[in-house]
């Protein structure tokens, strides 16, 4: 099952070949055409003919989230605006968004990427996609979008939401897989339960590609069970074209990282210093064939590892971890530095409790965690849900260190997010 | 089988939670014969004997609510002194554990709504003793 086999399965010494050559151009390129990559380049002194080898990437300057920011709207551009072909913005953020412009060539290898990713679980022309991401600025939908046009899927571009509606298209046009993030797909399987709606009869879904949000093993076992499929993990970015990055093959274990397209590092977020394989840190990223924007070494502010083990699938271009959490999501509370996605994995273990949870800071450094009750966890008699509720505080305790408060609600209590859920509310007065 | 099914809902503690559920009742056309509220902190347990408990859990649910259908006794006592001392020794000799206990008195009959963790067995011990354990049928309207 390989879209592109030849580049899919290149051999290591053959691709880091062609990685130094794009990324030779690539810095010869924005040297020729990006301001602020040649201010850059002067204040280290390096110049384009200095990158002799991959190993030179480290003598590069890191791009930064707030680099986008202030290079808003157009700076980052190595192409006329003539020759600008779509825009997207990033998602989630306040103020001003970063733009990301796309070549007519970049839109097309954000498509085979996507194509590449899709083929690798198995999907074929003959399958029904239908594409729960939000359409419009965010890349998340129009990028997976083109990539299933590309293998010849029939797209159904449905956005998200309308839960009605989601269920009335994936009965008429049997649906085989759907791409979504992980809060709506918790929520879709609590909608179809609750309308007697059982997947696994009444519906032809086969796979779901589930992203955009970080989500623990567990969270994606839930989906799997409720929505009965199989989830793939994925992982992009907008600055990075946006999902197609890295896909799961159908061994999952880990996610196959396009490395023809991209350079990837992992770093100390602290000390910016290269960490060895293996290890968990902060995942850096060069483009190499991107046209209208290319981005030297971006902090991601994603954490995970990069597995240099082959996968028996064949393919040669490297695997990362789940994502563990992103730099600027990690919570200090009294002191110590928690993930939600902690607090996620001990959640989503737990039988009894549903899918939606949310993390309320409050107060001087006081955490709660709001956790709505499952039907099937419930016994009828208040002791137990003091025991449920007791338990919840324990496991919560040994694996983030303080004690939080746990409140028990009953479903629905909670605010459904049809795009990025929002789980951590910081109201503390300090 | 004799037992009755009380229909237990879970709830947030805090104003207007059983009139909402009362309200979900009275709209199904679902009679109240009892009501208990228990809760701790947050959150909190109640638990209705009505008139038709599998429609109560359905009505209920269809708004969203976390619903369960709980095993109980309900006896008929004497209504004079004594009348419940009765059901608590017959229970105690035969070393039986009352999880939850309540009553109320309609029409002039005392009824018992009991919670035991052994439904069975403590029906046939108070059956064995001469009370009257009622069915959901018998329940006075």
């Amino acid at each position: 099952m390989f879209w592109d086999q030849k580049i899919e399965t290149l051999e290591r010494a053959a691709l880091e070949r062609l990685q130094l050559k794009r990324l030779q151009e690539t810095v010869r390129r924005v040297a020729a055409h990006v301001p602020f990559y040649r201010q850059k380049f002067a204040e280290l002194g390096v110049k384009p003919e200095d990158i002799r080898s991959l190993a030179d990437l480290r003598r590069l300057p890191f791009t930064t989230n707030a680099d986008l920011r202030d290079n808003y709207p157009t700076g980052l551009l190595a192409v006329s605006y003539d020759a600008t072909l779509r825009l997207h913005t990033s998602s989630g953020t306040t103020g001003k968004p970063k733009a990301l412009f796309f070549s007519r060539q970049d839109v097309d290898n954000a498509a085979e990427l996507c194509a590449r990713s899709f083929v690798m679980t198995g999907i074929t022309q003959k399958d029904v996609f239908q594409n729960m991401m939000t359409y419009g600025m965010f890349t998340g939908a129009l990028v997976t979008h083109y990539g299933a046009e590309k293998i010849g899927c029939l797209v159904i571009p449905a956005g998200p939401g309308n839960s009605e509606r989601q269920l009335m298209l994936m009965q008429d046009f049997r649906t085989t897989f759907i791409h979504l993030t992980p809060s709506y797909a918790l929520y879709l399987a609590t909608f179809l339960e609750k309308h007697g709606v059982d997947p696994r009869r009444d519906l032809a879904l086969r796979k779901a590609f589930v992203g955009a949000e970080a989500y623990t093993e567990e969270t994606c076992r839930k989906i799997e069970e409720g929505l009965g499929l199989d989830v793939y993990n994925s992982y992009g970015l907008s600055e990075m074209n946006g999902p197609g990055i890295a896909f799961e093959c159908v061994h999952k274990q880990g996610m196959h990282l396009w490395e023809d397209h991209f350079l990837l590092e992992i770093i100390d977020p602290q000390t910016g210093e290269l960490l060895p394989d293996g290890e968990a840190g902060e995942l850096v990223m060069t483009t190499l064939c991107r046209e209208a924007m290319p981005l030297l070494r971006y902090r991601t502010r994603d954490i995970t590892s990069i597995i240099t083990k082959p996968c028996s699938c064949g393919r040669t271009h490297r695997r990362m971890n789940r994502i563990a959490g992103r730099s600027d999501d990690m919570l200090i509370v009294r002191g110590v530095n928690i993930y939600p996605q902690q607090i996620e994995r001990v959640l989503m273990a737990q039988s009894g409790v549903g899918r939606n949870y949310l993390i309320a800071l409050e107060g001087l450094d006081e955490m709660t965690i709001k956790v709505e009750l499952a039907e099937a966890g419930f016994e009828g008699q208040v002791e137990q849900l003091m025991k449920l509720q007791n338990h919840l505080t324990e496991k919560l305790r040994a694996e983030i260190l303080i004690k939080p408060q746990v409140q028990l609600l009953p479903p629905g209590s909670l605010p459904v997010s049809e795009g990025k859920a929002k789980r951590v509310i910081d109201n503390r007065k300090m | 089988m004799n037992d009755v099914k009380l229909v237990a809902a879970f709830a947030e503690n805090k104003p207007g939670q059983v009139a909402h559920f009362t309200k979900i009742l009275a709209s199904a056309n679902i009679n109240i014969r009892w009501l208990a509220v228990a809760s701790t902190g947050p959150f909190g347990v109640m638990k209705f004997l009505v008139s038709d408990p599998e429609m109560a859990c359905q009505a209920l649910k269809h708004e969203g609510f976390v619903t369960k259908l709980v095993d109980a006794l309900a006896i008929e006592v004497p209504d004079k002194p004594g009348g419940l001392h009765a059901v608590a020794d017959c229970l105690a000799s035969h070393n039986i554990n009352l999880d939850n206990a309540s009553g109320f008195i309609t029409n002039n009959r005392a009824i018992m709504v009991l919670e035991v963790p052994d439904a069975a067995r403590a029906r046939d011990v108070l059956q064995k003793q001469g009370f009257r354990v009622l069915t959901q049928m018998e329940l006075p309207v």
